[in-house]
């Protein structure tokens, strides 16, 4: 783009134009080439701007198309457990549970093997290996949405409802209090089958981001414990991990406000049931997977603000978790090293 | 550090620990090889079959019909390419703006917040603003929503990518050619631009794989359309709408096809990221 427009410029002559030891003489005069400066900074500037532009109308406009709900409702939309299209009352604590459980069970499952990754391309992995062990992960991020939802409901639930679920309530549903967490009837689909579809998901974004924080340790620190005597797993311990630990959590966090936003994966697998139960393994939904399912037969002008709402919610929620793992990444950056997360 | 120095015991002890730190390590990284082989495994198993040259050739058709994926495939194409129209001018003169010009604004500093932000954000209230701003307005859905949509997924990823690339031209460069009278736009254009340029085209190649298997933002702008359609004032369909309604149906044929549709999604999807991947590496070794 920028090139047309310069060809256009300065058409005398293209050559030594596009040559790096340019002459200004040898082109059109400079004033025409001062005064496109300014148009092509303008331009660069307002598309820049042009993302703050796009970011507050999204906030904007789902805020007012939510507000007929909001009005409707009050704030007993953020705590009635109730979702009746039939007599138009709704209330978003259902999917704001469902959002919030998987995406915090899919954070305890992913973490750990994405930290294990981590561990594993940065200090045992020979260089021949940890490449396409790296690349492999990589590409599981990849992977669009979609396709973890048809992999998780036509290959993952059979799994969960034949072998998982009855195996895991036989040992562990006797148990008072933690039992309940396993009891129920096997559908497949599930809070619990989507967390590890979300798990896996996110898997990729923690194991790179991870993978990249371990690199900025100085080897030097790590090199002077080794000549103390230290194992490996004492300078991951000892050393690396205390130095990201902040930038770490970041990544984590970051990890988190993707797992929240998920949608097409989710929808696949939840179950889609607005309810609340105890159970891992019992249907449920999230926002997303909701607005996915609902918007577009939603009829009535409250259903349809309602989804607005839950959208809007979500909307807010993922900004600020986004928001906050940004900062503790920063963090890092301003003290140590000059690389920006993922 | 205590447990650096000392006793016999606590040696052995973090012999021990560290053995079954790295078996941990090793199995989580064989898990995750495992899980990407697991899903393409099964793609290509279950979509192979699928992809006929009727799969191609037909538009899709209802459950028990022959039919293919023609319009998807098309709609699809069409509403990637046009949302990669827009958001690729815009990205990279957004990313100008904040590698070059505005580098040590404090604007730009809350601009790269946001944009951070914005690679990040839920794509179905992405769906939602489009649907607010355009279908609604407009009474009826059209490719043209669906493209809007997916341009504003795809800027976040370009703008990032390329201030990312512009931020290595090393200063002495630019120095340079601002030494030889040059105008900064000229700068940037034909020095700086065209020294990252494996790097700027590797970002539009992400964002390209982004879009191309994003579904969320398409369910309530693009809609579907079960015919074959080159008017994007239309309700269009996609690929991965398409696959969307198909694997949840329960029809076996549509299942069939949208494990079809799954494995061409993946394999476009992965290709354009390994061609951006080697792209870049190229780069960093030269």
């Amino acid at each position: 783009m920028g090139k047309m427009l310069a060809r256009l410029f300065a058409a005398s002559d293209e050559r030594s134009c596009a040559s790096l030891a340019w002459s200004s003489w040898r082109c059109l005069p400079r004033l025409a080439a001062a005064r496109f400066d300014f148009v092509f900074r303008s331009m660069s500037a307002l598309c820049a701007v042009g993302v703050f532009v796009t970011l507050s109308a999204v906030l904007i406009v789902l805020a007012i198309a939510a507000w007929p709900a909001f009005q409707a409702f009050g704030p007993k939309f953020f705590v009635a457990d109730v979702w009746n299209p039939v007599t138009d009352s709704f209330g978003a604590l259902s999917s704001v549970f469902g959002t919030v459980v998987t995406a915090f069970l899919a954070m305890a499952i992913a973490v750990p093997i994405a930290y294990g990754i981590a561990f594993f391309l940065t200090q045992l992995a020979p260089a021949w290996l940890a490449r396409p062990v790296a690349i492999a992960v990589e590409l599981l991020a990849g992977i669009p949405s979609i396709i973890y939802g048809m992999w998780g409901l036509l290959a993952l639930a059979p799994f969960v409802r034949h072998s998982l679920q009855p195996t895991l309530e036989s040992f562990l549903g006797p148990i008072p209090v933690i039992g309940s967490l396993f009891r129920g009837p096997c559908y497949g689909v599930g809070i619990m089958t989507a967390s590890w579809i979300l798990a896996i998901m996110v898997l990729p974004y923690v194991a790179t981001f991870l993978r990249e924080i371990f690199e900025t340790v100085p080897d030097m620190l790590k090199e002077s414990a080794y000549a103390l005597g230290a194992t490996t797993w004492d300078v991951m311990s000892q050393v690396i991990m205390p130095y990201v630990r902040v930038a770490a959590m970041g990544g984590v966090v970051l990890g988190l406000g993707r797992a929240l936003g998920e949608t097409m994966a989710v929808t696949f697998v939840v179950g889609n049931a607005h309810r609340i139960s105890p159970s891992l393994f019992a249907p449920g939904t999230t926002i997303s997977s909701t607005i996915a399912n609902e918007f577009n037969e939603a009829t009535g002008a409250l259903y349809t603000s309602s989804l607005l709402a839950l959208g809007l919610i979500l909307f807010v929620i993922t900004f600020l978790v986004l928001a906050a793992g940004r900062l503790l990444v920063r963090m890092l950056d301003k003290d140590r090293t000059g690389m920006r997360g993922r | 550090m205590a447990a650096f120095s000392g006793a016999f015991g606590i040696q052995r002890r973090r012999v021990y620990m560290d053995r079954f730190a790295r078996f941990l390590a090793i199995s989580a990284s064989g898990l995750g090889v495992a899980l990407l082989a697991a899903i393409l495994a099964t793609l290509i198993a279950k979509g192979w079959d699928a992809l006929s040259s009727a799969f191609f050739l037909l538009p899709t058709s209802a459950p028990g019909q022959q039919g293919g994926m023609l319009n998807a495939m098309i709609g699809s194409l069409m509403m990637s390419a046009l949302g990669m129209a827009v958001a690729i001018p815009m990205g990279i003169l957004a990313g100008i703006h904040l590698a070059e010009y505005g580098r040590a604004a404090r604007s730009s500093t809350a601009l790269r917040f946001l944009n951070d932000i914005l690679l990040s954000a839920p794509s179905i209230c992405i769906g939602m603003f489009v649907y607010e701003i355009l279908v609604r307005p407009m009474h009826g859905f059209s490719g043209y929503a669906g493209a809007c949509a997916l341009a504003i997924i795809a800027l976040p990823v370009i703008v990032r990518t390329t201030e990312d690339m512009l931020a290595l031209v090393p200063d002495r460069l630019r120095e340079a050619a601002f030494a030889l009278g040059s105008p900064q736009w000229h700068v940037i254009v034909f020095v700086c631009s065209r020294l990252v340029r494996s790097g700027i085209v590797t970002g539009v190649l992400l964002a390209a794989s982004r879009i191309v298997g994003e579904t969320a933002p398409l369910l309530f702008t693009a809609l579907n359309n079960q015919y074959l359609s080159f008017d994007l004032s239309k309700p269009t369909a996609s690929l991965t709408v398409t696959i969307f309604h198909y694997a949840m149906s329960p029809y076996d044929d549509w299942h069939k096809m949208a494990w079809g549709g799954a494995l061409l999604v993946t394999f476009t999807v992965l290709a354009m990221n390994v061609v951006a991947r080697v792209m870049t590496s190229g780069r960093r070794n030269t």
